[in-house]
């Protein structure tokens, strides 16, 4: 298998788990909310209050995922979507190191740093 | 609202959004934000959240239309990647303390600007002319499959569409969108490179762009699963397909009627920041 087709293939199972996960937490979802209307703030000058806090971190997203949380399920669905172009820059920096392209790798790494930099130590 | 309706709302605009974004490599985001603030009247902020999830499965749904990827020059994208992630990274920084309406002042600029790449003359066959000695430097020349056999094309003015990369990627963190469009002008009208390249390319960053700044979103509170869950599988159905059609297909008509919404969108957007 050539590294293309690889990372062709990587990607799609990325995005078939992300889909997977997205679909069968929101059937979860709504069979537990149904029939809620969701509010939608009309003032806009209302604090903005943003999600749940337990949805907002994997560590505190994956214990609920076992309690069947439709939310949680969704949620996890996003998180594997934003890892799939993470895995994208991985697997270029794999078939550059495989080319031996020096300056390709190093570039590479550079944007890959910056991601997971931001990910590890830009946030709170 | 009702929440199987408004689920039902959002998947058709999900799809729309990923065929539209996947189409011009613009991104999806430019759809959803609109939908969400002007059509159903929530958030910006959750809206901006939504548009980062809708730009990565653009990305991503694009991306997986084919398993070898021949028109996509990896190099171009990751070498412009160092100016957007750090941009996005700055970008999602500064977001946090812009107010609302001015956050909506600047979308709708990037709406009109958009609106216009969307029916730009398109450059098709490449520029053969004598590249940027640093494009040589790089790499960055390359070709690509078309009806009449390989085309070649040379890279030109790389400083120039660094420099770009780096605003679009500002932009991008503040808003949450991709901001494909400053992605294609700085590959298309500095660079010289040929729009199928330059869509693709641009489909590629876009996502790596918006993940670069989606952890800061996430763990702000403005990915929202209700809004998430139509829309994942919406935009990743309708950029899959945008895709196919692409390589196939001359989409002009598409073109124009997706520039006239975007203008139209931008006008109503401009007005409600400024009102």
């Amino acid at each position: 298998m050539t590294t293309e087709t690889l990372i062709g293939k990587s990607l799609r199972a990325g995005v078939i788990a992300a889909m997977t996960l997205t679909v069968v937490g929101g059937v979860i979802y709504l069979f537990q909310h149904h029939g809620i209307t969701i509010a939608i703030a009309q003032n806009s000058n209302a604090a903005f209050t943003g999600t749940a806090t337990y949805l907002r971190e994997l560590s505190t997203i994956i214990p609920r995922i076992a309690q069947f949380d439709g939310a949680a399920i969704i949620q996890l669905g996003v998180i594997v979507l934003i890892a799939t172009p993470v895995l994208r820059v991985v697997m270029s920096l794999i078939s550059f190191v495989i080319e031996k392209d020096k300056l390709y790798i190093a570039i590479s790494a550079i944007v890959l740093i910056v991601i997971l930099g931001n990910m590890i130590f830009g946030l709170h | 609202m009702d929440i199987q309706l408004l689920t039902l709302i959002l998947f058709t605009g999900a799809i729309c959004a990923g065929l539209l974004g996947s189409l011009t490599g613009l991104g999806g985001g430019v759809i959803i934000i609109p939908l969400l603030t002007l059509g159903l009247g929530f958030d910006m902020r959750f809206a901006v959240g939504s548009a980062l999830v809708t730009s990565i499965a653009t990305s991503s749904g694009a991306a997986t239309a084919y398993l070898r990827e021949k028109v996509t020059n990896i190099r171009i994208g990751m070498f412009l990647e160092i100016g957007t992630t750090v941009g996005a990274v700055v970008g999602a920084l500064v977001a946090m303390y812009l107010p609302v309406n001015v956050i909506m002042l600047i979308y709708g600029i990037v709406l009109v600007f958009s609106a216009v790449m969307t029916v730009r003359k398109k450059n098709t066959d490449g520029n053969t002319s004598p590249a940027d000695p640093l494009a040589v430097r790089m790499k960055l020349n390359g070709s690509f499959p078309a009806k009449q056999g390989t085309k070649n094309y040379n890279v030109h003015n790389v400083a120039g569409g660094f420099s770009l990369m780096w605003i679009a990627g500002v932009l991008s963190g503040i808003l949450g969108i991709g901001s494909g469009a400053l992605k294609v002008l700085a590959m298309d009208t500095v660079m010289k490179i040929p729009f199928k390249v330059s869509t693709t390319t641009s489909n590629f960053m876009v996502g790596v762009t918006a993940a670069a700044s989606a952890v800061i979103y996430l763990q702000r509170g403005y990915i929202d699963p209700v809004l998430a869950m139509p829309i994942v599988p919406g935009v990743l159905l309708g950029s899959f397909i945008g895709s196919k059609i692409l390589m196939k297909v001359n989409t002009k008509i598409l073109r124009i009627i997706f520039a006239i919404l975007l203008a139209f969108l931008a006008m109503q957007m401009i007005y409600r920041s400024l009102s």
